[in-house]
Protein backbone atom coordinates (compact mmCIF):
# COMPACT_ATOMS: atom_id res chain seq x y z
CA UNK A 1 0.00 0.00 0.00
CA UNK A 2 2.54 2.26 0.58
CA UNK A 3 3.92 2.17 -2.63
CA UNK A 4 0.49 3.18 -3.97
CA UNK A 5 0.39 6.04 -1.98
CA UNK A 6 4.18 6.74 -2.69
CA UNK A 7 2.98 6.48 -6.44
CA UNK A 8 0.54 8.85 -6.06
CA UNK A 9 2.31 11.48 -4.50
CA UNK A 10 4.71 11.10 -7.49
CA UNK A 11 2.49 11.65 -10.16
CA UNK A 12 1.22 14.88 -8.16
CA UNK A 13 4.67 16.21 -7.62
CA UNK A 14 5.71 15.35 -11.54
CA UNK A 15 2.28 17.34 -12.94
CA UNK A 16 2.63 20.31 -10.08
CA UNK A 17 5.72 20.91 -11.01
CA UNK A 18 5.78 20.68 -14.24
CA UNK A 19 8.29 18.29 -14.66
CA UNK A 20 10.54 19.13 -17.91
CA UNK A 21 10.92 15.43 -18.96
CA UNK A 22 7.26 14.15 -18.27
CA UNK A 23 6.46 17.30 -20.35
CA UNK A 24 8.58 16.24 -23.38
CA UNK A 25 7.38 12.73 -22.76
CA UNK A 26 3.50 13.41 -22.69
CA UNK A 27 3.99 15.86 -25.93
CA UNK A 28 5.52 13.69 -27.53
CA UNK A 29 3.04 10.83 -26.84
CA UNK A 30 -0.09 13.15 -27.13
CA UNK A 31 1.78 13.85 -30.88
CA UNK A 32 2.05 10.91 -31.87
CA UNK A 33 -1.05 9.00 -30.79
CA UNK A 34 -3.34 12.27 -31.95
CA UNK A 35 -1.42 12.45 -35.88
CA UNK A 36 -1.62 8.61 -35.52
CA UNK A 37 -5.53 9.53 -34.75
CA UNK A 38 -6.06 11.69 -37.40
CA UNK A 39 -4.72 9.29 -40.33
CA UNK A 40 -6.66 6.62 -38.93
CA UNK A 41 -9.75 8.89 -38.84
CA UNK A 42 -8.94 9.74 -42.43
CA UNK A 43 -8.60 5.93 -43.57
CA UNK A 44 -11.32 4.51 -40.85
CA UNK A 45 -13.99 6.88 -41.47
CA UNK A 46 -14.94 6.55 -45.02
CA UNK A 47 -14.14 3.13 -44.95
CA UNK A 48 -16.52 1.98 -42.56
CA UNK A 49 -19.47 4.56 -44.01
CA UNK A 50 -18.79 2.29 -47.08
CA UNK A 51 -19.39 -0.75 -45.43
CA UNK A 52 -22.21 0.85 -43.52
CA UNK A 53 -24.34 1.89 -46.51
CA UNK A 54 -23.13 -0.12 -49.78
CA UNK A 55 -24.23 -3.61 -50.58
CA UNK A 56 -22.01 -5.49 -52.74
CA UNK A 57 -20.42 -9.17 -53.21
CA UNK A 58 -17.79 -9.90 -50.61
CA UNK A 59 -18.75 -6.89 -47.78
CA UNK A 60 -19.02 -9.34 -45.13
CA UNK A 61 -15.80 -11.14 -45.42
CA UNK A 62 -14.81 -7.58 -45.85
CA UNK A 63 -16.30 -6.66 -42.11
CA UNK A 64 -14.66 -9.55 -40.60
CA UNK A 65 -11.72 -9.09 -41.55
CA UNK A 66 -12.42 -5.54 -40.31
CA UNK A 67 -13.56 -6.42 -36.81
CA UNK A 68 -10.51 -9.09 -36.62
CA UNK A 69 -8.51 -5.69 -37.18
CA UNK A 70 -9.39 -4.82 -33.39
CA UNK A 71 -7.35 -7.95 -32.33
CA UNK A 72 -4.26 -6.76 -34.42
CA UNK A 73 -1.04 -7.14 -31.57
CA UNK A 74 0.80 -4.22 -31.42
CA UNK A 75 3.81 -6.19 -30.85
CA UNK A 76 3.22 -8.09 -34.33
CA UNK A 77 2.25 -4.75 -36.24
CA UNK A 78 5.91 -3.20 -34.67
CA UNK A 79 7.87 -6.12 -36.14
CA UNK A 80 6.30 -6.28 -39.63
CA UNK A 81 7.21 -2.84 -39.55
CA UNK A 82 10.29 -2.96 -37.79
CA UNK A 83 11.15 -5.42 -40.76
CA UNK A 84 10.50 -3.04 -43.41
CA UNK A 85 12.42 -0.13 -42.30
CA UNK A 86 14.99 -1.80 -40.73
CA UNK A 87 18.53 -0.79 -42.71
CA UNK A 88 18.41 -4.50 -44.14
CA UNK A 89 14.47 -4.32 -45.26
CA UNK A 90 13.36 -3.10 -48.21
CA UNK A 91 12.18 0.40 -46.63
CA UNK A 92 15.48 1.27 -45.11
CA UNK A 93 16.65 3.76 -47.38
CA UNK A 94 14.08 5.85 -46.06
CA UNK A 95 15.80 6.11 -42.14
CA UNK A 96 12.45 6.04 -40.87
CA UNK A 97 13.34 3.14 -37.88
CA UNK A 98 13.40 4.87 -34.22
CA UNK A 99 11.60 7.79 -35.28
CA UNK A 100 8.32 9.06 -34.44
CA UNK A 101 7.41 8.63 -38.05
CA UNK A 102 7.57 4.84 -37.43
CA UNK A 103 5.65 4.85 -34.34
CA UNK A 104 2.66 7.03 -36.09
CA UNK A 105 3.07 4.59 -39.09
CA UNK A 106 2.39 1.84 -36.40
CA UNK A 107 -0.42 3.22 -34.21
CA UNK A 108 -2.18 4.65 -37.16
CA UNK A 109 -1.97 0.77 -38.39
CA UNK A 110 -3.94 0.35 -34.96
CA UNK A 111 -6.34 2.83 -34.70
CA UNK A 112 -7.32 2.60 -38.51
CA UNK A 113 -9.61 -0.56 -37.93
CA UNK A 114 -10.99 0.74 -34.71
CA UNK A 115 -12.12 4.02 -36.26
CA UNK A 116 -13.58 1.90 -39.40
CA UNK A 117 -15.09 -0.92 -37.01
CA UNK A 118 -17.36 1.97 -35.06
CA UNK A 119 -17.80 3.99 -38.16
CA UNK A 120 -19.72 0.64 -39.74
CA UNK A 121 -21.81 0.00 -36.28
CA UNK A 122 -22.64 4.33 -35.64
CA UNK A 123 -23.98 4.42 -39.37
CA UNK A 124 -25.80 1.33 -39.41
CA UNK A 125 -27.42 1.89 -36.86
CA UNK A 126 -29.14 5.20 -38.15
CA UNK A 127 -32.37 4.47 -39.57
CA UNK A 128 -32.23 4.29 -43.54
CA UNK A 129 -35.26 6.45 -43.76
CA UNK A 130 -33.34 9.25 -42.62
CA UNK A 131 -31.54 9.40 -45.62
CA UNK A 132 -34.72 8.72 -47.42
CA UNK A 133 -36.84 11.20 -45.82
CA UNK A 134 -33.88 13.69 -47.08
CA UNK A 135 -33.89 12.67 -50.39
CA UNK A 136 -37.06 12.75 -50.40
CA UNK A 137 -37.54 16.36 -49.80
CA UNK A 138 -35.43 17.61 -52.48
CA UNK A 139 -31.88 17.04 -50.73
CA UNK A 140 -28.83 16.54 -53.06
CA UNK A 141 -27.38 12.72 -52.41
CA UNK A 142 -24.30 14.08 -50.77
CA UNK A 143 -26.51 16.37 -48.62
CA UNK A 144 -28.37 13.10 -47.49
CA UNK A 145 -25.23 11.48 -46.54
CA UNK A 146 -23.87 14.38 -44.60
CA UNK A 147 -27.06 14.15 -42.68
CA UNK A 148 -27.03 10.36 -42.19
CA UNK A 149 -23.40 11.10 -41.26
CA UNK A 150 -24.54 14.08 -39.04
CA UNK A 151 -26.94 11.45 -37.10
CA UNK A 152 -24.41 8.75 -36.38
CA UNK A 153 -22.37 11.47 -34.94
CA UNK A 154 -22.17 10.22 -31.01
CA UNK A 155 -21.16 7.03 -32.11
CA UNK A 156 -18.01 8.70 -34.52
CA UNK A 157 -16.91 10.58 -31.14
CA UNK A 158 -17.32 7.07 -29.72
CA UNK A 159 -14.96 6.04 -32.91
CA UNK A 160 -12.58 8.85 -31.98
CA UNK A 161 -12.65 7.72 -28.67
CA UNK A 162 -12.06 3.97 -29.06
CA UNK A 163 -8.66 4.58 -31.65
CA UNK A 164 -7.71 6.87 -29.45
CA UNK A 165 -7.28 4.76 -26.29
CA UNK A 166 -6.08 1.91 -28.28
CA UNK A 167 -3.50 3.77 -29.54
CA UNK A 168 -2.17 5.95 -26.82
CA UNK A 169 -1.80 2.69 -24.02
CA UNK A 170 -0.31 0.19 -26.41
CA UNK A 171 3.11 -0.01 -26.17
CA UNK A 172 4.40 -3.18 -28.35
CA UNK A 173 4.74 -1.17 -31.75
CA UNK A 174 5.70 1.93 -29.94
CA UNK A 175 9.06 0.47 -28.11
CA UNK A 176 9.98 -1.70 -31.45
CA UNK A 177 9.81 0.86 -34.16
CA UNK A 178 10.57 3.53 -31.92
CA UNK A 179 13.68 2.38 -29.29
CA UNK A 180 12.31 4.68 -26.74
CA UNK A 181 15.40 7.19 -27.30
CA UNK A 182 15.33 10.14 -24.76
CA UNK A 183 13.96 13.34 -25.99
CA UNK A 184 13.63 11.35 -29.14
CA UNK A 185 11.04 8.27 -29.29
CA UNK A 186 10.01 7.76 -25.75
CA UNK A 187 6.04 8.22 -24.91
CA UNK A 188 4.19 7.67 -21.66
CA UNK A 189 4.18 3.77 -21.90
CA UNK A 190 7.72 3.38 -22.79
CA UNK A 191 8.89 5.21 -19.89
CA UNK A 192 6.53 3.03 -17.44
CA UNK A 193 7.88 0.53 -19.11
CA UNK A 194 11.81 1.71 -18.83
CA UNK A 195 10.97 2.82 -14.99
CA UNK A 196 9.36 -0.54 -13.92
CA UNK A 197 12.60 -1.98 -15.85
CA UNK A 198 14.88 0.07 -13.40
CA UNK A 199 12.77 -1.10 -10.56
CA UNK A 200 11.26 2.41 -9.96
CA UNK A 201 7.31 0.60 -9.47
CA UNK A 202 6.32 4.10 -8.03
CA UNK A 203 8.04 6.37 -10.69
CA UNK A 204 6.17 3.88 -13.03
CA UNK A 205 2.90 3.55 -11.52
CA UNK A 206 2.96 7.70 -11.26
CA UNK A 207 3.66 7.73 -15.10
CA UNK A 208 0.79 5.61 -15.87
CA UNK A 209 -1.55 7.80 -13.90
CA UNK A 210 -0.63 10.62 -15.72
CA UNK A 211 -1.34 8.43 -18.83
CA UNK A 212 -4.88 8.20 -17.69
CA UNK A 213 -5.60 11.27 -16.35
CA UNK A 214 -4.50 12.31 -20.07
CA UNK A 215 -7.29 9.84 -21.37
CA UNK A 216 -9.75 11.25 -18.97
CA UNK A 217 -8.85 14.83 -19.72
CA UNK A 218 -9.38 14.34 -23.79
CA UNK A 219 -12.02 12.31 -23.73
CA UNK A 220 -14.24 14.99 -20.97
CA UNK A 221 -13.44 17.58 -23.88
CA UNK A 222 -14.67 14.93 -26.86
CA UNK A 223 -17.90 14.80 -24.87
CA UNK A 224 -17.94 18.67 -24.02
CA UNK A 225 -17.44 19.42 -28.18
CA UNK A 226 -19.96 16.68 -29.13
CA UNK A 227 -22.56 16.64 -26.52
CA UNK A 228 -22.82 20.73 -25.44
CA UNK A 229 -22.04 21.45 -21.48
CA UNK A 230 -25.25 19.99 -20.57
CA UNK A 231 -24.63 17.09 -21.52
CA UNK A 232 -27.83 15.78 -22.84
CA UNK A 233 -28.57 13.38 -25.58
CA UNK A 234 -29.85 14.86 -28.92
CA UNK A 235 -33.26 13.36 -29.74
CA UNK A 236 -31.78 11.26 -33.12
CA UNK A 237 -33.71 12.28 -36.19
CA UNK A 238 -36.33 13.61 -34.71
CA UNK A 239 -36.79 17.08 -36.95
CA UNK A 240 -37.61 14.99 -39.89
CA UNK A 241 -40.30 13.11 -37.40
CA UNK B 1 -38.27 -26.06 -10.64
CA UNK B 2 -35.20 -26.03 -11.01
CA UNK B 3 -33.84 -25.24 -7.83
CA UNK B 4 -35.81 -28.26 -6.02
CA UNK B 5 -34.09 -30.29 -9.24
CA UNK B 6 -32.13 -33.44 -7.35
CA UNK B 7 -29.21 -33.31 -9.67
CA UNK B 8 -28.86 -29.88 -9.45
CA UNK B 9 -28.82 -28.58 -6.00
CA UNK B 10 -26.25 -30.66 -4.31
CA UNK B 11 -24.13 -29.48 -7.19
CA UNK B 12 -24.71 -25.77 -6.16
CA UNK B 13 -23.95 -26.46 -2.54
CA UNK B 14 -20.25 -28.64 -3.80
CA UNK B 15 -19.27 -25.21 -5.58
CA UNK B 16 -18.03 -22.86 -3.67
CA UNK B 17 -15.97 -26.11 -1.78
CA UNK B 18 -14.68 -27.09 -5.37
CA UNK B 19 -13.46 -23.28 -6.15
CA UNK B 20 -11.95 -23.11 -3.05
CA UNK B 21 -10.17 -26.57 -3.48
CA UNK B 22 -8.89 -25.30 -6.80
CA UNK B 23 -7.77 -22.00 -5.82
CA UNK B 24 -5.94 -23.59 -2.60
CA UNK B 25 -4.54 -25.84 -5.24
CA UNK B 26 -2.97 -23.00 -6.89
CA UNK B 27 -1.78 -21.22 -3.93
CA UNK B 28 -0.19 -24.97 -2.87
CA UNK B 29 1.33 -24.97 -6.10
CA UNK B 30 3.34 -21.56 -5.37
CA UNK B 31 4.51 -22.69 -1.98
CA UNK B 32 6.20 -26.25 -3.40
CA UNK B 33 9.77 -26.86 -3.96
CA UNK B 34 9.78 -23.27 -6.71
CA UNK B 35 12.39 -21.07 -6.77
CA UNK B 36 11.76 -17.77 -8.16
CA UNK B 37 15.18 -16.70 -9.85
CA UNK B 38 15.01 -12.99 -10.95
CA UNK B 39 17.39 -12.73 -13.78
CA UNK B 40 19.03 -10.01 -15.41
CA UNK B 41 18.38 -10.27 -19.17
CA UNK B 42 22.00 -10.47 -20.77
CA UNK B 43 22.77 -13.98 -18.94
CA UNK B 44 18.94 -15.29 -19.96
CA UNK B 45 19.49 -14.19 -23.10
CA UNK B 46 22.36 -16.24 -24.33
CA UNK B 47 20.52 -18.81 -23.14
CA UNK B 48 23.33 -19.74 -20.37
CA UNK B 49 20.98 -19.61 -17.75
CA UNK B 50 18.89 -22.71 -19.73
CA UNK B 51 21.51 -24.60 -19.81
CA UNK B 52 22.33 -23.94 -16.25
CA UNK B 53 18.74 -25.06 -14.86
CA UNK B 54 18.79 -28.29 -17.01
CA UNK B 55 21.64 -29.56 -15.72
CA UNK B 56 20.75 -28.49 -11.69
CA UNK B 57 17.10 -29.91 -12.53
CA UNK B 58 19.12 -33.66 -13.71
CA UNK B 59 19.78 -34.09 -10.25
CA UNK B 60 17.45 -32.49 -8.15
CA UNK B 61 13.77 -34.30 -9.40
CA UNK B 62 10.79 -32.26 -8.43
CA UNK B 63 11.83 -28.72 -7.80
CA UNK B 64 11.25 -26.05 -10.27
CA UNK B 65 12.48 -22.91 -11.41
CA UNK B 66 10.75 -19.70 -12.34
CA UNK B 67 13.09 -17.43 -14.36
CA UNK B 68 12.07 -13.98 -14.06
CA UNK B 69 13.86 -12.36 -16.63
CA UNK B 70 14.13 -8.57 -16.20
CA UNK B 71 16.87 -5.75 -15.56
CA UNK B 72 19.47 -5.35 -12.64
CA UNK B 73 17.63 -2.68 -11.32
CA UNK B 74 14.14 -4.60 -11.24
CA UNK B 75 16.00 -7.62 -10.04
CA UNK B 76 17.17 -6.28 -6.62
CA UNK B 77 14.28 -4.48 -6.77
CA UNK B 78 11.77 -7.67 -6.87
CA UNK B 79 14.63 -9.14 -4.40
CA UNK B 80 13.68 -6.06 -1.99
CA UNK B 81 10.03 -6.59 -2.02
CA UNK B 82 10.91 -10.69 -1.75
CA UNK B 83 8.88 -11.34 -4.76
CA UNK B 84 12.44 -13.54 -5.73
CA UNK B 85 14.09 -16.12 -3.88
CA UNK B 86 17.66 -15.38 -5.60
CA UNK B 87 18.88 -12.42 -8.30
CA UNK B 88 21.31 -13.08 -10.86
CA UNK B 89 23.11 -9.51 -11.44
CA UNK B 90 26.01 -7.62 -12.44
CA UNK B 91 26.40 -4.40 -11.02
CA UNK B 92 28.57 -4.57 -8.41
CA UNK B 93 28.26 -1.37 -6.72
CA UNK B 94 24.62 -1.77 -6.91
CA UNK B 95 24.76 -5.46 -5.41
CA UNK B 96 27.74 -4.07 -2.62
CA UNK B 97 24.05 -1.89 -1.41
CA UNK B 98 21.66 -4.50 -1.48
CA UNK B 99 24.17 -6.43 0.84
CA UNK B 100 24.87 -3.49 3.21
CA UNK B 101 21.21 -2.70 3.48
CA UNK B 102 20.76 -6.04 4.65
CA UNK B 103 18.35 -7.38 1.78
CA UNK B 104 21.24 -10.37 0.89
CA UNK B 105 22.09 -13.12 3.08
CA UNK B 106 24.70 -14.52 0.81
CA UNK B 107 26.54 -12.97 -2.70
CA UNK B 108 28.58 -15.39 -4.80
CA UNK B 109 30.47 -14.46 -8.02
CA UNK B 110 29.30 -17.25 -10.47
CA UNK B 111 30.98 -16.07 -13.73
CA UNK B 112 32.08 -13.25 -16.10
CA UNK B 113 32.38 -12.36 -19.71
CA UNK B 114 33.58 -8.84 -20.53
CA UNK B 115 32.24 -5.19 -22.15
CA UNK B 116 33.77 -4.23 -25.68
CA UNK B 117 33.02 -1.08 -27.10
CA UNK B 118 31.71 -2.17 -30.72
CA UNK B 119 30.84 0.24 -33.50
CA UNK B 120 30.42 1.02 -37.09
CA UNK B 121 33.47 -1.06 -38.77
CA UNK B 122 34.56 2.56 -40.66
CA UNK B 123 35.41 3.62 -37.21
CA UNK B 124 35.70 7.34 -37.51
CA UNK B 125 36.53 8.09 -33.80
CA UNK B 126 39.55 5.90 -33.96
CA UNK B 127 38.73 3.70 -31.26
CA UNK B 128 40.86 0.84 -32.61
CA UNK B 129 44.32 2.38 -32.11
CA UNK B 130 42.83 3.40 -28.24
CA UNK B 131 45.47 2.68 -25.35
CA UNK B 132 42.36 1.81 -22.61
CA UNK B 133 38.99 1.75 -22.57
CA UNK B 134 38.78 5.02 -20.85
CA UNK B 135 41.22 6.31 -24.10
CA UNK B 136 38.36 4.87 -26.19
CA UNK B 137 35.40 6.64 -24.66
CA UNK B 138 37.47 10.07 -25.12
CA UNK B 139 37.88 9.55 -28.73
CA UNK B 140 34.36 8.64 -29.36
CA UNK B 141 33.73 12.56 -27.76
CA UNK B 142 36.24 14.15 -29.31
CA UNK B 143 35.32 12.73 -32.60
CA UNK B 144 31.09 13.91 -31.68
CA UNK B 145 30.28 10.48 -32.68
CA UNK B 146 26.91 8.89 -31.52
CA UNK B 147 27.08 6.58 -28.48
CA UNK B 148 24.22 4.37 -27.81
CA UNK B 149 23.46 4.37 -24.59
CA UNK B 150 21.43 1.62 -22.20
CA UNK B 151 20.20 4.46 -19.73
CA UNK B 152 18.44 1.78 -17.84
CA UNK B 153 20.13 1.55 -14.75
CA UNK B 154 21.61 -1.65 -16.04
CA UNK B 155 24.49 -3.43 -15.23
CA UNK B 156 26.10 -2.82 -18.23
CA UNK B 157 24.57 1.34 -17.74
CA UNK B 158 26.32 1.45 -14.43
CA UNK B 159 29.43 0.25 -16.48
CA UNK B 160 29.23 2.69 -19.05
CA UNK B 161 28.63 5.68 -16.74
CA UNK B 162 31.43 4.96 -14.61
CA UNK B 163 34.03 4.14 -17.89
CA UNK B 164 32.74 7.69 -18.76
CA UNK B 165 33.14 8.94 -15.33
CA UNK B 166 37.01 7.56 -15.27
CA UNK B 167 37.55 9.27 -18.72
CA UNK B 168 36.47 12.51 -17.33
CA UNK B 169 33.62 13.44 -19.60
CA UNK B 170 30.09 14.65 -18.46
CA UNK B 171 27.85 12.28 -17.66
CA UNK B 172 25.27 13.54 -20.22
CA UNK B 173 27.01 14.63 -23.59
CA UNK B 174 25.41 15.37 -26.58
CA UNK B 175 25.97 12.76 -28.59
CA UNK B 176 24.80 10.36 -26.17
CA UNK B 177 21.11 8.17 -27.83
CA UNK B 178 19.78 7.09 -24.66
CA UNK B 179 17.42 3.92 -25.59
CA UNK B 180 16.29 2.95 -22.02
CA UNK B 181 15.60 -0.81 -23.47
CA UNK B 182 17.76 -4.09 -23.15
CA UNK B 183 21.13 -4.76 -24.63
CA UNK B 184 19.49 -6.56 -28.05
CA UNK B 185 17.79 -3.63 -28.88
CA UNK B 186 20.38 -0.90 -28.02
CA UNK B 187 22.46 -2.83 -30.39
CA UNK B 188 19.68 -2.91 -33.26
CA UNK B 189 19.41 1.52 -32.47
CA UNK B 190 23.63 1.19 -32.82
CA UNK B 191 23.84 -0.39 -35.82
CA UNK B 192 20.45 1.65 -37.60
CA UNK B 193 22.50 4.84 -36.40
CA UNK B 194 26.21 3.64 -37.08
CA UNK B 195 26.92 4.66 -33.37
CA UNK B 196 29.46 2.97 -30.47
CA UNK B 197 28.19 1.35 -28.03
CA UNK B 198 29.41 -0.56 -24.83
CA UNK B 199 28.27 -4.39 -24.64
CA UNK B 200 29.05 -7.65 -23.11
CA UNK B 201 30.72 -9.59 -25.68
CA UNK B 202 27.79 -12.69 -25.12
CA UNK B 203 24.95 -10.27 -26.39
CA UNK B 204 27.23 -8.80 -28.90
CA UNK B 205 28.01 -12.21 -30.47
CA UNK B 206 24.44 -13.22 -30.87
CA UNK B 207 23.61 -10.49 -32.78
CA UNK B 208 26.45 -9.83 -34.71
CA UNK B 209 25.69 -11.84 -37.76
CA UNK B 210 22.98 -9.92 -38.23
CA UNK B 211 24.67 -6.46 -37.54
CA UNK B 212 27.04 -4.13 -39.36
CA UNK B 213 28.86 -3.69 -35.68
CA UNK B 214 32.71 -4.70 -35.50
CA UNK B 215 34.19 -5.31 -31.79
CA UNK B 216 36.64 -2.43 -31.79
CA UNK B 217 38.52 -2.27 -28.46
CA UNK B 218 38.37 -5.24 -25.72
CA UNK B 219 40.51 -5.60 -22.98
CA UNK B 220 41.69 -4.43 -19.86
CA UNK B 221 40.31 -4.65 -16.09
CA UNK B 222 38.18 -1.78 -16.53
CA UNK B 223 35.90 -3.91 -18.76
CA UNK B 224 35.77 -6.93 -16.78
CA UNK B 225 32.09 -7.88 -16.64
CA UNK B 226 31.76 -10.27 -13.25
CA UNK B 227 28.07 -11.80 -12.51
CA UNK B 228 26.17 -12.55 -8.88
CA UNK B 229 23.88 -14.36 -7.49
CA UNK B 230 22.30 -12.79 -4.62
CA UNK B 231 20.21 -15.21 -1.99
CA UNK B 232 17.42 -13.09 -0.88
CA UNK B 233 16.83 -12.62 3.19
CA UNK B 234 13.82 -13.88 4.02
CA UNK B 235 13.26 -16.10 1.11
CA UNK B 236 9.84 -17.96 0.54
CA UNK B 237 12.15 -21.08 -0.34
CA UNK B 238 15.24 -20.19 1.40
CA UNK B 239 16.45 -24.04 1.17
CA UNK B 240 15.98 -24.64 -2.13
CA UNK B 241 17.49 -21.03 -3.08
CA UNK B 242 21.12 -21.56 -0.97
CA UNK B 243 20.87 -25.06 -2.57
CA UNK B 244 20.71 -23.52 -5.83
CA UNK B 245 22.94 -20.61 -5.18
CA UNK B 246 25.74 -22.79 -3.87
CA UNK B 247 25.60 -24.88 -6.79
CA UNK B 248 25.71 -22.18 -9.34
CA UNK B 249 28.84 -21.36 -7.94
CA UNK B 250 30.33 -25.15 -7.41
CA UNK B 251 32.16 -27.27 -10.08
CA UNK B 252 29.08 -28.71 -11.49
CA UNK B 253 28.16 -25.41 -12.95
CA UNK B 254 31.10 -24.32 -13.95
CA UNK B 255 31.77 -26.95 -16.38
CA UNK B 256 28.31 -26.20 -18.05
CA UNK B 257 29.51 -22.24 -17.98
CA UNK B 258 32.90 -23.44 -19.58
CA UNK B 259 31.54 -25.55 -22.69
CA UNK B 260 28.38 -23.42 -23.39
CA UNK B 261 28.72 -21.56 -26.74
CA UNK B 262 31.44 -23.11 -28.16
CA UNK B 263 29.20 -25.72 -30.11
CA UNK B 264 28.09 -22.68 -31.91
CA UNK B 265 30.82 -19.62 -31.67
CA UNK B 266 33.77 -22.04 -31.29
CA UNK B 267 34.98 -20.48 -27.90
CA UNK B 268 32.27 -20.16 -24.64
CA UNK B 269 30.53 -16.77 -24.04
CA UNK B 270 31.22 -16.90 -20.39
CA UNK B 271 34.38 -17.49 -18.44
CA UNK B 272 33.20 -19.52 -15.05
CA UNK B 273 33.82 -18.51 -11.38
CA UNK B 274 34.10 -21.50 -8.80
CA UNK B 275 33.77 -20.28 -5.60
CA UNK B 276 33.86 -22.87 -2.79
CA UNK B 277 31.15 -22.24 -0.03
CA UNK B 278 30.18 -23.35 3.82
Amino acid sequence: MDLLLESVQEALRLLLTGDRYVLEVLALSLRVSGIAVVIGVVAGLPIGAALALTRFPGRRLCIVLLYTGFALPPVVVGLFLYIMLSRAGPFGGLELLFTPTAMIMAQATLATPYIAGFTLAAVQAVPADVRLQALALGASPQRALFMHLREARLGLVAAIVAGFGAVISEVGAVLLVGGNILGETRVLTTAIVLETRRGNFAAALALGMILLLLALVLNVLLMRAQQGPAGAIPPRGGAWR
Amino acid sequence: VRATSPTFRPWRRRLPFLLFAVFAGACGNRAADTVTVATTSSAYDTGLLDALANEYRSTRPGRRLVPLVVGTGEALALGRRGDADLLIVHAVELEQRFMAEGHGELRLTVFSNDYVIAGPPSDPAGVRAATDAADAMRRIEAAGAPFASRGDDSGTHHAERALRAAAGIAAAAGSVIETGLGMGETLAVADERRAYVLTDHATLRMFSDRMDLDVLFSGGAALHNPYSVILVQGARNAAGARDLAVWLAGREAAAVVAQYGVERFGTPLFRPVVQDTP
